[in-house]
């Protein structure tokens, strides 16, 4: 089966569908307790069940096999046959994330895991083959159908397979149409094959007043002739034989068998599903090279950049923009010159208008706003393997999942989240026996919780673990010449010393009780979206870690400043307060790089004058203002001429049409047009601390 | 004239042999750029300027919405500064660089006229050495007895921007 070029966009959307359902699998999966709840079981099946019909139709003839093997046992399940026992949730689970590198595989057109997929194969198979008083021998099933070269059930047909044509006995089930299928589908398949009649049987039609639309009455007689292997007859009819009657007959061959016929007549009865999966499998592994060789799938098309929009936001957006048309045509109507009294009116329109833009401006920015649900449904999967690894009891709870931000934001915090769960799960909470000991629940919990406030997102992964081992912590960062021997520091600061760069190597994780590897990763990646994270902890209690970020990364809430004639935008989010600077707080070293003690740091002052190369109001520390930032728990002091209102700017990069620029951010328009640069708060700091102007940040 | 817009492609006469270029003085000689490429033609108006750039980047402007980089074609060819008068124009062009278009606007002394060029009436440039400016010469045309110099902006605009490879002539 080929796929035209202009069924790439519809295979797009089956990949992007099929890791969807895939999801909802996997978070089904986890919610199956020991009973089996049908409507959970319903909503898995159904996902399986739609990835196998799609796989099928574009030609995916492996993942809808596979697919196949995985649908059979949840339709044992559903039916009640088979038990929910945990060993098959775990092979299902396991199923689900081979199902998701095939998937991933089959659209970069990458060759396939055929070992694992083959050893899953007959764990599922395995699993359907414990039942005492039907026993097909699933060890002889399994290899053949896992990578075997020859398919017993072609072999009749093959020596057929030459003929000049086909006739087909085609009988659905009534409920063909409900389970999503398409007949007029698969004629078409056939009918690219050759040439294709096709003959309906209308004698089951029931009366028009008892028809119901979505039942199936029809069967089909099929002739279709031409050079056609009988694999190819199998891959259209896969998705389908299960729910009908076929009956294959070489038509019109010298050779043709006198009835080659196949009755796959396989109603969805548990008892005959180790059968119908005995036979998917032949036409899967013909299949495999011409599925392989076509497909001209764009390769990595994974990250089209595309996103999902709820339909009320783009009617939202359509609604405001009706109205901004009202707006503007009732302004145009003073073109023709304004009369004193209508000034009132004039001063309204204009008011309104600038609302209209407002809210439209919000609304197009919520279209990239995704829930941090999509960030937190891999939780509990990764919190349920994990724990099980570990012997560990957690309980998982989120909260706040419908809380939304911006998709960029929410793609580049999912790994640092992971890594901090991960961390939380593997250092925090401890094993069931020593939370007995110290008097807590067997089970420990994890939250993660995400909210809004004062227009940032703040995201909390809390546990109730053992919490950090300061002592031990200060110990360490001593001996690492972190911190200054004599050097007092308060419990948070002790925290947060696990977010030093010193802190990541591995040897620590033994010694040190708290957290280890890459926090200080953590720690920049968050800074790198502007955001900030923190954690506080109570020995023996446990561990909050709060990362507050900002909503979006296309819009920026800036201070300006002014330095000599021009004009720099700050985040606000990396000011920490600005300063009026006495002169005798400053002071220079090695008659240089001037300091400034702000209470008991010593802070390096950086003269945006001299970085950026413009004439300022002056030169020193101290006739300025000296904005105090911070990133990457460095400060520094930031010396301006001026500053000048707080507003929220769109970002706008400059690489888009020149290059990036050491120390800028990227630039914004102002409301008069201008354009003004947006500073690079870590960058900046970076720059200073490495030219040469080392000052610690935590000076006694 | 400053003000003059022209639409990529409007009025495209000749033949498949011949080319249109938009001109522009600049110290006295006349500059051609494909016309193509041209996407309008403004005033000069104020820059915000750039830290850590070469002096012939003279800063940023917004360009309906979009941050558009500004380069003083004297400057890049290491010609003799002057004020910028009542006839200095920006010629916005598009040029492809390493990374993709980037829209860039050059500052010159005046926009002149548009020319059909004939490829039979184009000349490779000599092959000065040492003169790395010349790399940017497409070609040499003659029209009505005058020379006309052919500028591959791609090279000239597209390496300033994206690579640095080539040093500022302005350093002279």
């Amino acid at each position: 089966m080929t796929i035209d070029p202009e069924m790439a966009e519809i295979v797009k959307v089956f990949f992007q569908e099929s890791r969807e359902g895939l999801d909802a699998m996997e978070s089904g999966l986890l919610g199956l307790g020991a009973t089996a709840d049908t409507e959970n079981i319903n909503t898995i099946f159904r996902a399986a069940h739609s990835i196998k019909g799609g796989s099928a139709t574009f030609g995916f003839a492996e993942v809808a096999a596979f697919t196949h093997g995985v649908e059979t046992l949840l339709d044992e399940m559903r039916n009640g046959v088979r038990p929910v026992t945990s060993e098959a949730v775990q092979t299902l689970l396991q199923a689900c994330d081979c199902l998701r590198e095939m998937i991933a595989a089959t659209e970069a057109e990458q060759p396939l895991d055929q070992g694992r997929i083959a050893t899953l194969n007959s764990d599922i198979l395995h699993i359907l083959g414990e039942r005492p008083n039907e026993a097909p021998p699933p060890a002889a099933s399994a290899p053949n159908h896992g990578a075997g070269p020859a398919a017993p059930a072609a072999g009749p047909a093959a020596g057929a397979g030459q003929s000049t044509g086909w006739r087909i006995v085609f009988e659905p089930v009534a409920e063909l149409l409900r389970l999503r299928n398409e007949p007029t589908r698969m004629f078409a398949e056939l009918e690219r094959l050759g040439t294709f009649a096709a003959r309906a049987d209308v004698s089951r039609l029931p009366a028009l007043d008892a028809l119901d639309p979505e039942s199936c009455y029809l069967s089909w007689t099929l002739e279709v002739s031409g050079q056609i292997p009988r694999p190819k007859l199998d891959e259209i009819f896969d998705w389908v034989d299960s729910h009908c009657r076929l009956e294959f007959t070489p038509t019109g061959s010298a050779t043709a068998a006198p009835a080659a016929v196949q009755a796959a007549s396989c109603a969805p009865a548990p008892s005959a599903a180790p059968a119908a999966e005995a036979k998917t499998a032949p036409p899967a592994d013909a299949e495999r090279s011409p599925a392989a060789v076509s497909a001209p799938v764009q390769k990595a098309a994974a990250e089209s950049g595309s996103i999902r929009v709820a339909t009320e936001k783009v009617d939202g957006i359509i609604n405001l923009v009706g109205e901004l048309l009202i707006t503007q045509s009732m302004l145009s109507g003073f073109a023709d010159g304004i009369d004193p009294d209508d000034l009132d009116r004039l001063r309204q329109g204009l008011s309104q208008l600038a609302r209209n833009t407002r809210e439209l401006q919000e609304s197009v920015m919520q279209i990239r706003m995704l829930p941090i649900s999509f960030a937190f449904n891999r939780f509990p999967r990764i919190v349920h393997d994990l724990s099980r690894k570990l012997g560990k009891k957690v309980e998982l709870k989120l909260s706040g999942e419908g809380t939304e931000l911006d998709k960029t934001v929410l793609e580049k915090i999912s790994d640092p989240l992971v890594h901090l769960v991960r961390n939380a799960l593997d250092h925090g909470l401890e094993i069931p026996d020593r939370r007995l000991a110290a008097g807590k629940q067997e089970t420990g919990t994890l939250e993660l919780a995400a909210f809004h406030e004062g227009g940032n997102i703040i995201i909390e992964v809390r546990d109730d673990g053992a919490g950090l081992n300061k002592t031990k912590i200060l110990q360490k960062a001593r001996e690492r010449g972190l911190v200054a021997a004599d050097q007092e520091l308060t419990d948070e600061q002790i925290d947060n010393l696990i977010f030093m760069p010193g802190f990541s190597t591995a040897d620590q994780i033994s010694d040190v009780s708290g957290r280890g590897v890459g926090m200080d990763v953590v720690r920049r990646n968050i800074n790198d979206l502007g955001g900030h994270v923190q954690i506080s902890s109570k020995e023996g209690l446990g561990s909050t870690i709060r990362i507050r970020l900002p909503l979006t990364l296309a819009i920026l809430d800036g201070q300006l400043v002014r330095v000599g004639k021009e004009i720099y935008i700050i985040s606000l989010l990396a000011i920490v307060e600005t300063i009026q600077v006495p002169r005798e707080r400053v002071n220079k070293l090695v008659g240089r790089t001037e300091v400034f003690r702000l209470r008991e740091e010593y802070l390096p002052v950086v003269k945006l004058c001299d970085q950026f190369g413009v004439e300022p109001d002056s030169r020193s520390a101290e006739d300025g203002l000296l904005v105090v930032v911070e990133a990457d728990g460095k400060r520094a002091g930031v010396l301006v001429d001026d500053l000048l209102a707080q507003q929220q700017v769109v970002i706008k990069s400059l690489e888009s049409n020149f290059k990036s620029v050491s120390g800028i951010a990227g630039a914004t328009i102002l409301g008069d047009g201008t354009v003004a640069l947006i500073i690079d708060v870590p960058g900046l700091i970076r720059s200073v601390i490495n030219s040469g102007g080392a000052i610690s940040a935590h000076a006694a | 004239m400053s003000t003059a817009k022209t639409t990529a492609g409007a009025d495209r006469s000749g033949t498949d042999s011949s080319e249109q270029y938009l001109t522009f003085m600049l110290a006295g000689e006349e500059y051609g750029v494909d016309i193509l490429r041209v996407q309008e033609i403004k005033g000069w108006d104020k820059v915000t300027r750039i830290p850590h750039t070469p002096d012939y980047v003279l800063g940023v402007i917004n360009l309906r919405g979009a941050v558009v980089p500004i380069l003083d074609l004297r400057r890049r060819f290491g010609l003799e500064t002057i004020e910028f008068g009542p006839t200095t124009v920006v010629i916005v062009v598009r040029v492809m660089s390493g990374r993709g278009e980037r829209t860039v606007g050059v500052v010159v002394d005046a926009v002149s006229e548009v020319y059909n060029v004939d490829a039979d009436d184009t000349k490779p440039p000599p092959d000065v050495c040492g003169s790395v400016d010349t790399v940017f010469v497409k070609a040499l045309a003659t029209i009505e007895e005058k020379m006309l110099i052919l500028l591959d902006i791609d090279r000239l605009i597209g390496n300033s921007i994206v690579d640095e490879v080539v040093p500022a002539g302005a350093a002279a």
